[in-house]
C-alpha cells in the first residue's frame, strides 16, 4: 500500500513538473508579443528595453523559468499588467466560488442519482428503469452551455426566482449565498447526475446477479437492507472513477457556468483575461487549474485505493 | 471492411438473465447485413439519418436557397418564425435558420476533422505501441499520459488564444487533444488481440509485420475505434460549441452554433427573444444525441468486455 502510494505520488510530481514546464512555455512560445500589448502607444526602444529587463524578458528561456518557478513555488505568481492586482491575491478570491460550485452541484447529483440507480437497479427493464436510463441517455446529450442559458431563462428571466447573474459570498450571509449558488450548481449538476446514475445502475445491477446477494435474499434480509449494506459499496467503484472522469466536463462546465451568469470564479476570470491578452495572468490561472484538477484525480485515485483493494494489486 | 483474416469466434461469455442494453449482441457471431440492420434498431437508422441530412445541409449551405447568414433584415428584428424567416430572427434581424446552417458547418468541420486526424495519427501509434511493445510502447505511453495530464479546453483556451482561431488551428488543436485519447483506445484494443491464437498463426506463418498490422489487427481494432471516435466527435462539438460560447472559438462575424447562444443568451435578448437560444440549442442537442446513439449501438454490437489494462 505505502509503495503503492508513493510511486503514485513520485508521478504526481512529475506531472506537476511537466505541467509547470507547459503552462510556462504556452504562453513564452506562442506568438504574439506582451510587451507591445503593455507598452501600447508608448511604445519607444527605451521604453521597450527598460520592460524586457524589468520583465526578465532579456534573459535565455532557461533562466526565466528558473526564477519564474522559484516564484511560484513562493506563492509569486507575477501580477497583472492592467488591473495591477497580484495573480495571487486573484486566484485567491476565485477559488472559494468554483470549490463552493463544485461541491454543491456533486452533491445535489449524488442525492439524485443513488436513488434512482438504486430503484432502477432493482428492477433492470422495469418502467422506472427504463424511464430513467433514456432520459438519461438523451440528457447526456445536453451540453452545459445549452442547460444552464434555459436554467436562466424559465427561473431567472420568466419566473424571477432567482437572480441571473452575479454571485453573493458566504460572508454576506448564507441565503443570499445559496440563492446565487443554486442555478449555477443545478446547471453543473444536470451533467453529472447522468453520469453517475449511468454507470452505478450498470454496476448495481451485475452486483445484484452475484452469489453472494441471493444468499442474503436467502437468509430472509430485507431487499433496503441488501441493497444498502450489501449491494451499494461494491457497486460504487466504478461511480468513483467516473467522477474523476467527469471532472474535464465539470470543468469547461463551471467555465461556461461562471461566464453566462458573471460569477467572480476561475474561469470567469480566466476567459477574461485571455480576451484582454493579460498574459502572466493566464499562465497564473492556467497553472493553478490545472494542478487543481491533476491533485482531484490523484486524491480520487486514492480514494479508490482505498475502497477497492485490487486496484493495488494492478 | 477489408476481407481479412475471418474475424475470430469470440470466447463465449455467460449471457447474464439481464445484461445491459446490447450486451445479447456481444457473443453472437458475425450474421448477415440485413439482419445485422434489425439489430441495430429503428432508432439508430433515424439518427444515421438526422446526421446524415445535417452533414448535406451544411456541406450544401451555399447552394441552398436561404439568406446570407450576415445579412441584416431590420424590417424583421427579433421576429419568431414565419414564412420569410423560418426559424425567425436575431437581435440584429440575421436569420435564424441560415446562420445555425452555416454555424454548423464549424462544429462538424472540427468534430469530424480533429477526430479524424486524431484516429488516423493516435490510432496508428496506438496499434504500433501495443504490437511493438517494450520501449515503443514505454514512450508514446508516457507521451500520451503527459499530453493528458493537461486539462484540454484549458490547453484549447490558451493556446488558441494566442496563437489564432481560425477553422484550421481550430481543428488541428482539437486533433491535438484528440490523439491522445484515441491511442490509449486503439492501444488497449490492440494489446487484446495481439497475443490471441489467430496473430501467433499468422506469424508463425511467416507473414510480415506490416501484414499481421493491416491485414489482421487493423480490421479487428477498427470498429470498436470508430465506434468510440464517433463519441469523441460528439465531445468535440460540445467542448467547440462552449469555447464558441465563451467567445474563444471561431472569431465573429462568422457564425457557429455555440456564439449564436451566446449572442442570445445575453440578457436583454434573452428577455426580448427566446428563439435564438432555443433552436441552435436544439440543433445540438437533436445532433449530439444522435452521434452518441450511433456509437453508443455500435460499440455494443463490437465491443468485447474490456479487459482492465
Amino acid at each position: 500500500m505505502l509503495v503503492y502510494v508513493a510511486k503514485r505520488l513520485a508521478q504526481l510530481v512529475v506531472i506537476v513538473f511537466v505541467i509547470s514546464v507547459l503552462a510556462f512555455l504556452l504562453v513564452h512560445l506562442l506568438p504574439g508579443d506582451p510587451t507591445l500589448t503593455i507598452l501600447g502607444p508608448n511604445d519607444t526602444p527605451q521604453a521597450r528595453a527598460q520592460l524586457l529587463q524589468q520583465l526578465g524578458l532579456n534573459k535565455s528561456l532557461l533562466q526565466q523559468y528558473w526564477t519564474w518557478l522559484t516564484n511560484v513555488l513562493h506563492g509569486n505568481l507575477g501580477e497583472s499588467f492592467i488591473t495591477h492586482q497580484t495573480v495571487t491575491n486573484a486566484v485567491a478570491t476565485a477559488i472559494p466560488i468554483d470549490i463552493e460550485l463544485i461541491i454543491l452541484s456533486q452533491l445535489m447529483a449524488l442525492v439524485v442519482a443513488i436513488p434512482l440507480a438504486l430503484f432502477a437497479a432493482l428492477r433492470p427493464n422495469g418502467k422506472l428503469d427504463r424511464v430513467a436510463n433514456s432520459g438519461s441517455f438523451a440528457m447526456l446529450s445536453i451540453p452545459t452551455f445549452v442547460a444552464a442559458v434555459i436554467l436562466v431563462l424559465v427561473f431567472a428571466v420568466e419566473l424571477h426566482w432567482v437572480p441571473a447573474t452575479g454571485f453573493n459570498r458566504l460572508s454576506q450571509g448564507l441565503g443570499p449565498n445559496l440563492k446565487s449558488a443554486v442555478l449555477p450548481s443545478v446547471a453543473l449538476a444536470l451533467g453529472s447526475v447522468v453520469i453517475y446514475f449511468r454507470l452505478l445502475r450498470t454496476d448495481l445491477i451485475a452486483t445484484l446477479q452475484e452469489d453472494f446477494v441471493t444468499m442474503a435474499r436467502s437468509k430472509g434480509l430485507s431487499t433496503r437492507y441488501i441493497l444498502l449494506r450489501h449491494a451499494l459499496r461494491p457497486s460504487s467503484f466504478s461511480l468513483l472513477a467516473g467522477a474523476g472522469i467527469s471532472i474535464g466536463s465539470l470543468l469547461t462546465g463551471t467555465f461556461v457556468v461562471e461566464y453566462l451568469m458573471q460569477l467572480d470564479g476561475l474561469g470567469f476570470q480566466l476567459v477574461n483575461a485571455i480576451n484582454q491578452r493579460d498574459y502572466l495572468m493566464v499562465q497564473g490561472f492556467a497553472l493553478v487549474i490545472a494542478v487543481f484538477y491533476v491533485l482531484i484525480n490523484f486524491v480520487v485515485d486514492f480514494v479508490l485505493t482505498l475502497l477497492d483493494p485490487r486496484v493495488r494489486r494492478a | 471492411m477489408p476481407e481479412g483474416h475471418p474475424v475470430p469466434v469470440l470466447p463465449p461469455i455467460e449471457r447474464a438473465s439481464v445484461a445491459a442494453p446490447g450486451a445479447e449482441l456481444i457473443a453472437e457471431p458475425a450474421e448477415s447485413r440485413a439482419k445485422r440492420r434489425t439489430k441495430y434498431g429503428v432508432l439508430f437508422w433515424v439518427c444515421v439519418g438526422i446526421v446524415g441530412a445535417m452533414i448535406l445541409l451544411a456541406v450544401l449551405a451555399s447552394v441552398l436557397p436561404i439568406q446570407s447568414p450576415t445579412s441584416l433584415d431590420y424590417q424583421a428584428v427579433n421576429s419568431g418564425p414565419s414564412l420569410h424567416h423560418l426559424l425567425g430572427t436575431d437581435d440584429l434581424g440575421r436569420d435564424l435558420l441560415s446562420r445555425i446552417i452555416y454555424g454548423s458547418r464549424v462544429s462538424l468541420i472540427i468534430g469530424f476533422g480533429s477526430v479524424g486526424i486524431g484516429l488516423l495519427f493516435g490510432g496508428s501509434a496506438g496499434m504500433l505501441a501495443a504490437f511493438r511493445g517494450r520501449g515503443t510502447d514505454g514512450v508514446l505511453n508516457a507521451l500520451s499520459f503527459v499530453l493528458l495530464a493537461f486539462p484540454p479546453i484549458l490547453a484549447i483556451m490558451v493556446i488558441e488564444a494566442f496563437w489564432g482561431k481560425t477553422l484550421l488551428k481550430l481543428t488541428l488543436l482539437f486533433a491535438l487533444v484528440a490523439t491522445p485519447q484515441l491511442f490509449r483506445v486503439v492501444r488497449a484494443n490492440t494489446l487484446s488481440f495481439a497475443n490471441r491464437e489467430f496473430i501467433t498463426a499468422a506469424r508463425s506463418m511467416g507473414a510480415t509485420t506490416n501484414r499481421i498490422l493491416f491485414k489482421e489487427l487493423l480490421p479487428n481494432v477498427l470498429p470498436s475505434a470508430v465506434s468510440f471516435a464517433l463519441i469523441g466527435v460528439a465531445i468535440a462539438i460540445v467542448v467547440e460549441g462552449s469555447l464558441a460560447f465563451l467567445g474563444l472559438s471561431i472569431s465573429l462575424p462568422t457564425a457557429s452554433l455555440g456564439n449564436i447562444i451566446n449572442e442570445g443568451a445575453q440578457l436583454y435578448n434573452l428577455q426580448a427573444n427566446p428563439y435564438p437560444v432555443l433552436f441552435p440549442s436544439l440543433y445540438i442537442f437533436l445532433l449530439i444525441v444522435s452521434l452518441n446513439l450511433i456509437g453508443d449501438r455500435l460499440r455494443a454490437s463490437y465491443d468485447t468486455r474490456e479487459a482492465k489494462l
